[in-house]
């Protein structure tokens, strides 16, 4: 592994990514918040350019009518089947067990919530992350 | 015709096709209705724009279950050219023909309500101009691809009318037929679309969609969401096949073949083992039947692959598989539509060399006779 410069401080825009191929790799770098993560652009299930799905947030429900949309620009839903996944870790996150009321939406989660609450288990999805720091107004990649 | 499109015969027309997948459904599409202007009369031209199609639906531009993304689309999927997703047939080679080392695709274009007239000479000039577009538009200048015939079963000689013009030609590989009609497709109002199907050698399609203009739950009402109306398409299948078998169209057309589109397999077992049971019981009902309603249906029907089932368990979708016939299975990806299987990654289950093969090429070259055209 090494660190690798990919873009310039400003060259990406909060919740927005730049594609990169880095040793022949193709990877995402996301701006989520002023913070930078980076992808693999290959959904991990089958095979998608992750970076041409939206940024989204999570819809979260309860019960049926009442929903809320939170954690907006954290999460990367996938141009295809839509798997969701926090851009922060990688991780989909999913509940298949609560089927009673949740059976017909897929939750996403970053990982700390998903111990806080301790209901939810992890989707069978990780895609691939890597190391972005940030010098002297340039964003490298540990790859 | 008044005037004919300009479809350049462009360099990739000529190339040799390099030895790949058969993909069994790939959506083509039109970036504007202008596209069929050539092929409709202008009687119909204008109809079309003075009275519009038939919807059987309140809404005329889109479903009545919002889909889960734009044209029910991959977001990938959407030319730089401008139009809607499958509407560049450059684009789609370099998305999918190329990468993918797509020897063969299968059009099944969804385009017009041909299907759903009730202007039945109406629904048969829709139906003539999605079959030259299909022709003009895609197989000619790309020999990789193959076309349907779409029919619109309401009018049924127009139907047989339609077969029998186009069976001459080898670009079209199958009869595509709306699964949702105003009858169950087996009844005997639509054998002569059989008759024609056999005599011009070409099995009959059925891929989901459409709209009956009734609830599709089974008469329990409309359901809710996408996610009820998309899995409605799996149940409405299931009564197109249990319609075939139980009316006879199998016994009495024994050479009549039928592919069933993007509705998923693993549940067939199930289906033909209760057919199978109650059959033991009611058959002084149905004494045309001389056979048990799984053997018609292992002998007549063929699937596509996409969206293919995933259970937790992958020995499950194998033993699914088993049961309906390595020999019955085809390949589709269902480019550029959003749940899109792709070829690499899929089928997730281990498969022998040879039944890779069949699946992914052998079953669907032999079943549509292909190499021709
Ligand atoms: S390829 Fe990403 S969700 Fe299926």
């Amino acid at each position: 592994m090494s660190w690798h410069v990919v873009a310039k401080v400003g060259e990406i825009e909060p919740g927005t990514s730049k594609v990169v191929t880095v040793r022949g790799r193709e990877l995402g770098v996301f701006n989520v918040k002023g913070d930078y993560y980076a992808l693999a652009n290959k959904c991990p299930h089958e095979g998608a350019s992750l970076c041409k799905g939206r940024i989204i947030g999570l819809a979260e429900s309860d019960e049926p009518g009442h929903y809320r949309l939170t954690r907006q620009g954290e999460l990367l839903r996938c141009p295809w089947h839509g798997w969701e996944f926090d851009i922060r870790t990688g991780q989909s996150w999913c509940d298949p067990v609560r089927t009673k009321v949740k059976a017909y939406h897929v939750k996403v989660e970053t990982g700390e919530e998903v111990e806080k609450l301790g209901d939810k288990s992890k989707g069978p999805y990780i895609a691939e992350t890597f190391s972005v720091s940030v010098k002297d107004n340039y964003i490298l990649v540990d790859v | 015709m008044t005037d004919v499109l300009d479809y350049p015969a462009t360099e990739q027309a000529n190339k040799p096709v390099k030895p790949g997948i058969v993909d069994c459904d790939i959506h083509p599409s039109s970036s504007s209705f202008e596209e069929f202007k050539p092929f409709l009369s202008k009687r119909w031209w204008d109809h079309l724009n003075t009275y519009g199609m038939f919807v059987r639906q309140g809404f005329k531009e889109m479903l009545a279950f919002p889909r889960m993304q734009a044209e029910v689309s991959r977001l990938d999927a959407w030319p730089p050219s401008g139009g809607p997703p499958g509407s560049d047939l450059d684009f789609m080679r370099q998305q999918h023909l190329d990468p993918n080392g797509v020897e063969v695709g299968v059009l099944i274009p969804l385009r017009l309500n041909s299907g759903s007239q009730r202007n039945i000479d109406f629904g048969q000039a829709l139906v003539g101009a999605v079959n030259d577009w299909q022709l003009e538009k895609f197989c000619r200048p790309e020999k990789r691809l193959r076309a349907s015939i779409q029919i619109a079963p309401e009018d049924t000689p127009g139907s047989v009318a339609e077969i029998e013009r186009r069976a001459d030609d080898p670009h079209f590989v199958q009869i595509l037929l709306p699964p949702r009609n105003g009858d169950p497709i087996g009844r005997e109002r639509f054998w002569p679309i059989y008759e024609a199907a056999v005599a011009a050698k070409r099995p009959i399609a059925l891929h989901v969609g459409g709209v009956a203009g009734h609830p599709v739950s089974g008469g329990t009402g409309w359901p809710s969401f996408y996610l009820e109306e998309h899995h409605s398409q799996v149940q409405t299948m299931q009564s197109v096949i249990i319609s075939m078998v139980v009316e006879g169209v199998f016994e009495r057309f024994p050479a009549l073949k039928m592919v069933v589109i993007e509705a998923g397999f693993a549940w067939l077992p199930a289906l033909a083992w209760r057919l199978d049971a109650q059959f033991e019981r009611m058959r002084s009902e149905v004494p045309h039947l001389k056979r048990k309603p799984s053997e018609y249906i292992r002998d007549h029907i063929w699937f596509t692959t996409q969206p293919i089932e995933e259970p937790d368990r992958p020995d499950d979708l194998t033993r699914a598989m088993e049961w309906v016939g390595y020999d019955r299975l085809m390949f589709s990806t269902d480019y550029p539509h959003w749940d899109f299987d792709d070829p690499a990654h899929a089928i997730q289950v281990k498969l022998s060399d040879e039944n890779r093969r069949k699946i992914f090429s052998g079953n669907a070259k032999k079943l549509f006779n292909l190499g021709q055209a």
